[in-house]
């Protein structure tokens, strides 16, 4: 789960990471009230989305009078901010944190994530602050400073302290970065994120480290101990879709393609939209039903498949275990009938009462095109979206 | 032969008075050899009691202890599931298979943690578990897919591992043991360590290994392959077409900043000798072309 920056602010002030000074506004009055509220010569207007390079895209903006204030808050709230991580479309701006400004000398990188290969949470740590870190590491990747993190001890300071001087923190300044990072460990640790960034964080001219944004996802898996972080979900950031299918059990995820895909298993589902691809056409969507699919899961996912508009046509791609064939055919046939299928629709069952499963495919009078694997199955949809026969 | 676990295993249930814990032991009992296989239990509140037969006890540790069951599978939800694997490390068992999906990853950094020294090894969690067909099935797979032969299969996914073994058996090719990984970041055995096992297998003639985005787990275990693998091994990557930063059901399942693309494991293997083909369909076809 994603959160704002203001609300990755506020979770690690608790923890005593310095920020910034500053106030979430959800209008252009509360924005200007925030800056006369903070006090001050410049403040930063900063859009609120969950997605990086917003600055870039014209979400962030420094102003130098209560007038500028106004005018920044009207143009960036409203707008439909468009960064390298939203796509083309953008994303619309709902929120506004308003920040008082920062001296800044020196912006500097320090984030955490799990790293699978040492199964430990990894510190990372560079020079290279303000900017994207895939594009330090793909360029630069000796700027990059790691540390994977004892599980057992915590960041120990000589680590600390051998880090934050290779970034170029001045010693007199090394014991604040010290406790920022270990704070920032508490914080990662102690609400069970799966990423936790500062981005920049700074040096101000006069010494001190301040985490000038920040950014923090949580593992999903772990939200049942936190009631109090689920609160933060923001559902306009995320796709209705996706929202829709979480409901039901579905994991569903939005792609730009036209063929809808319905698989049970996640491995199975990517599978499947590599075969769409591989034989010449664009999934519209990843979605894995699950082990536990009846007639009532496979309609709302036809439903929510056929919400897009832009879909041509609809592969289902079960290998029945636990799950029988017979059952999901009964869903697939009842779920034609309830969103009265107009987009031409490929099955492929294979396995548990698959020929059971199939003869009532074929006897229910429905226009299903069947197939016996998966090479034949994205032939078949490929070919039905190209209007070949 | 096969890797792991045989028709002489013996195995407890952890979690085995939970609905998903009762079907699946009741299906895996009634698999070949199972009957003699599934000995125990574990519930410590209903110690003393039986499921369809088979006796529940208070510990993984008593349970060990009063049958000899060196394996634990286990089924217990997530918010206990590290706690089960610890319990099962302590009681010193040889292997736990932990079928439970969505574990939070910083309980299974501590339980990896914990586990560093210890002799128990461990599969999953998040999969769909092993079986050695027509001996013994311990998981969540449909036996009846599955026959006794010589190859080996190794996966990160459930049903893209049951699609690779419809593929075999479509062309009459039966396995010797298959397992599935799991779709967690932080797991147990990896691509290298079951290939390892494979390699030693006298009966394993080839495997197939089957991965997903995410990680580099695929990429040590190919130039493992590259300098100790004796036989074929053949593979596939899922998620070709996934977009970056996005997760696709598997927690592990998620590339960032371009590292862990399916293209980029693709490559790797190919350098270390392994044929690997982009067509998921073709799993099968492309292992009976190595078999010689």
């Amino acid at each position: 789960m994603k959160i704002h920056e203001y609300q990755a602010k506020e979770i690690l002030r608790k923890f005593g990471v310095v920020t910034p000074r500053g106030v979430p506004s959800f209008s252009v009055d509360e924005a200007v009230k925030a800056a006369e509220t903070l006090g001050g010569k410049v403040w930063v207007v900063k859009a609120q989305i969950h997605a990086g390079g917003r600055g870039k895209g014209g979400g962030v903006k420094v102003a130098k009078s209560m007038d500028e204030v106004r005018t920044f808050a009207s143009q960036i709230l409203g707008m439909q901010l468009v960064t390298h991580q939203t796509g083309p479309q953008g994303q619309k701006v709902r929120r506004l944190l308003v920040e008082e400004g920062a001296d800044i000398s020196k912006e500097l990188y320090v984030g955490m994530v799990v790293d699978r290969g040492t199964q430990r949470v990894a510190l990372m740590a560079s020079s290279e602050g303000g900017m994207d870190i895939e594009e330090v590491a793909a360029h630069t990747p000796e700027k990059i400073h790691t540390v994977f993190i004892d599980p057992a001890t915590g960041l120990k300071d000589a680590e600390l302290d051998d880090v934050a001087a290779k970034i170029g923190i001045p010693a007199a300044s090394i014991p604040q970065a010290r406790e920022i990072l270990k704070a920032l460990y508490k914080a990662f640790e102690e609400t069970d994120c799966s990423l936790a960034e500062i981005n920049p964080l700074i040096l101000t001219g006069d010494g001190r480290v301040v985490a000038l944004d920040a950014k923090i996802n949580f593992d999903d898996n772990a939200l049942f101990r936190h009631p109090d972080l689920v609160e933060l979900r923001d559902l306009d950031e995320e796709d209705p879709a996706e929202i829709e299918a979480s409901k039901f059990g579905l994991s569903y995820i939005s792609l730009d393609g036209n063929i809808g895909c319905l698989v049970n298993g996640a491995g199975l589902a990517m599978a499947t939209m590599d075969v769409i691809k591989l034989y010449g056409a664009e999934p519209a969507n990843f979605l894995d039903v699950g082990g536990g699919a009846d007639a009532e899961k496979v309609t709302e996912a036809f439903k929510i498949m056929l919400r897009n508009p832009g879909l041509k046509a609809i592969l289902v791609n079960i290998f029945g275990g636990i799950m029988k064939c017979d059952t999901i055919a009964e869903g697939v046939i009842a779920a034609s009938r309830a969103v009265q299928l107009k987009v031409p629709l490929v099955v492929r069952m294979k396995g548990t009462n698959e020929d059971l499963g199939k003869k009532m495919l074929a006897e229910s009078g429905l226009p299903i095109i069947s197939a016996d694997n998966m090479a034949e199955a994205a032939q078949k949809v490929v070919a039905a979206v190209k209007g070949v026969h | 032969m096969s890797i792991l676990i045989n028709k002489n295993t013996r195995v407890m249930t952890q979690g085995i008075t939970g609905k998903t814990g009762q079907f699946h032991t009741r299906t895996s009992a009634a698999y070949a050899n199972g009957k003699n296989c599934y000995v125990a239990g574990v519930n410590p509140k209903k110690a003393g009691e039986n499921f369809e037969g088979i006796p529940i006890y208070a510990s993984v540790a008593e349970a060990k202890e009063k049958t000899g069951a060196n394996v634990s599978v286990i089924y217990v939800p997530p918010p206990g599931a590290a706690a089960a694997i610890d319990e099962a490390v302590d009681a010193g068992l040889d292997l736990v298979i932990c079928i439970t999906e969505g574990i939070p990853v910083r309980d299974m950094i501590r339980t990896r943690q914990r586990m560093i020294g210890k002799k128990t090894l461990l599969i999953g969690p998040n999969c769909p578990g092993v079986i050695t067909p027509d001996e013994i099935k311990i998981g969540i797979m449909p036996g009846h897919i599955h026959k006794k032969g010589r190859i080996g299969v190794v996966s990160r996914s459930g049903t893209l591992t049951y699609e690779a073994v419809g593929q075999l058996m479509e062309l009459g090719l039966g396995q010797s043991s298959c397992v599935g990984i799991g779709g967690d970041p932080v797991n147990g055995l990896k691509h290298i360590d079951v290939l390892r096992m494979f390699n030693d297998d006298p009966d394993t003639d080839a495997v197939i290994m089957v991965g997903e985005i995410g990680g580099g787990d695929e990429e040590i275990a190919a130039y493992w392959v590259k300098a100790n693998m004796k036989k074929p091994v053949v593979g596939f990557i899922a998620g070709v077409t996934a977009p970056e930063g996005k997760r696709m059901g598997h927690a592990g399942a998620i590339i960032s900043g371009g590292k862990g693309t399916a293209q980029e494991k693709l490559s790797v293997m190919e350098e270390c000798g392994i044929k690997v083909t982009r067509n998921p369909a073709e799993m099968g076809k492309l292992l009976k072309s190595v078999l010689g």
